[in-house]
């Protein structure tokens, strides 16, 4: 016995070091269909620790304090010794964070990996994109610019929206009658701290639920209804170390360079990554002329601004808003298909699809724009789209007649 | 229901009770100590101290112009309005969405058609009473992108969309639900505004 197989004894003998090795990497088994659309889960993983990990060095230098606030993170941009690139890694990252999550979901959506029996893992995934919500939202505010503080003042106020207890609730959320010291105080407390601990734990009940059931596969069938008899591995399992923490090393490159892209030439991305109004410090006296939030909240931003008034308040758009995000959960349920993958579906799902991600687009893109007449009525039906593509799920994905799906995965 | 354990009856109810008080006083406990926590996130007693009165010398404020000051932390308008801007203000009551001010976003004192105490001077909390932004000051009678020649002059919110009039009364049809709140103000003469504090020291 080797002098390192003698320490790995000891640490098992105390530790499930080798069998955590064995059940979450070398014994694995995924199946060996994953196409491009599985890359986006590990890139997930990849940012979350990139996030945390430059996060920990901007706190080292920013200070959480409306007189101070600006200006340390100007001072982490010209004289912090590479101060500007940790930010700027921290700044895309949120940004390339929100894409890889967004096509991550949409694979998701495709393959049907929502069903019966990863509903937890589904669920688990739409609270880690609540968090990251809020985590985007709360980071926002710590530059303490035009757009942070405009930003903050018009989704706290969402909450004073609610009836009867709305505006001692946005109070409670401000710690103040207005955006103030006190809110980006608590803001960063919640950024730095309790969201991320929330965000890690909610992945590793997320991997856990995955693990436990296996992944899914772009044919939507179940690799563990083959198993080879003697050693009962999944036929169409491969280990996932090494064969994927290869294949994803791939993705990690190529994603790697599209991030120093962006980073490198164009850390504002035109100013959908770091909004122009931000780099003006916050004026609690003066709106900017346009304001809109982040393009990753643009969607949601458009369907509040699509629903009018009722009754006197601006509640339902809030609601609808809220909406727009609850419908995710019950995704697993709306489904009535009986394949999983798109691949197996009929015309109508695929049409459907198609419907939602335009309007999902589409909302994204006029959530940029200035309220006109006209951007109103296309985010309306574009909401409208929205809802239908949940509210109609049970009936069109029940009527549809599906493609047989293959016994074992097709490559 | 009782079961047999080494020998021994154990009384299963009795632990079921055991279990379900133990539960409920540490819920309890758990609570209270969530109490400070939640409590904490209050404005604090310095926060609340912050809104003092502000006083303010309305002399300078040419006709037609806007002076903004800080109140509580947000912007308050005085606007020093024309007698051209009052007497557009009458004019456009079936385009509003409360212009009779019903709704009590105001002193009752400034419950009338120009919404303030002197006709001229409108004294405003300019936060929209959509989502809190603050809207721009648009005095431009006739601006053609806010009505083109229908525009009496107002206060456009850059962030929705929102339109207000110069007594800071909502239009309809725009997002914002109600009109602009008017604060408690007194003049303490001519040329002095006091925002913040009702005649009667209210």
């Amino acid at each position: 016995m080797s002098a390192l197989q003698k320490v790995m004894g000891w640490v098992d003998d105390r530790f499930p070091l080798t069998a955590t090795y064995k059940a979450h990497l070398s014994e694995y088994y995924a199946p060996k269909n994953f196409n491009f659309w599985y890359f986006f889960g590990s890139l997930a993983l990849l940012l979350l620790v990139l996030q945390i990990v430059t996060g920990i060095f901007l706190t080292m230098n920013y200070k959480p304090d409306a007189e101070l606030a600006f200006a340390s993170v100007e001072y982490i941009m010209r004289d912090v010794e590479w101060g500007w690139l940790i930010r700027y890694m921290h700044s895309t990252g949120a940004s390339l964070f929100f894409v890889v999550v967004y096509l991550h979901m949409f694979r998701g959506l495709m393959y049907g990996s929502y069903r019966k029996p990863r509903e937890l893992i589904w669920i688990f995934g739409v609270l880690i994109y609540l968090a990251l919500m809020a985590e985007a939202f709360l980071g926002y505010l710590l530059p303490w610019g035009q757009m942070s503080f405009w930003g903050a003042q018009v989704i706290v106020n969402l909450f004073a929206a609610v009836p009867f207890i709305g505006e001692d609730l946005s109070i409670w959320i401000r710690g103040d009658f207005v955006i103030s010291d006190a809110t980006l105080n608590r803001f960063f407390a919640f950024h730095v701290i309790a969201l991320p601990l929330v965000l890690l734990g909610l992945v590793v009940v997320h991997l856990v639920a995955l693990h436990e059931v296996g992944s899914n596969n772009p044919d939507g069938i179940e690799i563990k209804k083959h198993k080879d008899p003697v050693t009962h591995i999944p036929l169409d399992g491969i280990p996932f170390h090494p064969y994927y923490t290869v294949k994803d090393i791939v993705g990690v490159i190529v994603f790697l360079m599209v991030f120093s892209a962006i980073m490198f030439f164009g850390p504002e991305m035109g100013g959908y990554f770091l909004e122009a109004a931000n780099f003006i410090p916050a004026d609690p006296l003066k709106t900017p002329e346009h304001i809109a939030p982040l393009w990753y909240f643009t969607p949601f931003y458009a369907i509040l601004r699509a629903v009018p008034p009722m009754f006197g308040s601006q509640f339902p758009g809030v609601v609808a808003m809220g909406l727009s995000i609850v419908f995710l959960f019950f995704l697993p349920w709306l489904d009535r298909s009986k394949v999983k993958s798109i691949r197996y579906r009929g015309p109508i799902y695929k049409t459907m699809l198609a419907l939602f991600i335009v309007s999902f687009i589409g909302l994204g893109y006029l959530g940029l724009l200035p309220s006109t007449p006209v951007a109103t009525i296309f985010a309306q039906v574009f909401s409208v789209i929205y809802f239908l593509f949940f509210l109609l799920m049970p009936w069109y994905t029940s009527i549809e007649k599906t493609k047989p799906e293959p016994e074992r995965v097709t490559g | 229901m009782s079961q047999e354990a080494d020998g021994q009856k154990v009384d299963t109810r009795k632990r079921k009770f055991l279990i379900a008080a133990t539960s409920a006083v540490g819920g309890v406990a758990a609570a209270g100590v969530a109490i400070p926590l939640v409590m904490s996130m209050m404005p604090s007693a310095r926060a609340r101290a912050a809104g003092a009165p502000v006083e303010v010398d309305i002399s300078k404020i040419e006709s037609g112009a806007i002076l903004t000051v800080e109140w509580q932390g947000k912007p308050v308008w005085i606007v020093n309005r024309s007698p051209e801007m009052l007497e557009l203000l009458g004019k456009h009551d079936d385009k509003l969405g409360d212009p009779q001010s019903e709704q009590p976003q105001q002193p009752a004192y400034c419950k009338n058609p120009t919404r303030s105490i002197k006709k001229e001077y409108l004294v405003a909390v300019g936060i929209c009473t959509h989502l809190g932004c603050s809207p721009t000051f648009r005095k431009d009678i006739g601006a053609a992108d806010l009505g083109g020649a229908d525009w009496p002059g107002g206060f456009f919110c850059p962030c929705h969309g929102s339109k207000f009039d110069l007594a800071a009364r909502v239009y309809k049809n725009v997002p914002a639900p109600i009109n602009l709140k008017i604060p408690p103000h007194q003049y303490l003469s001519d040329a002095k505004l006091l925002i913040g504090v009702d005649a009667k020291g209210a």
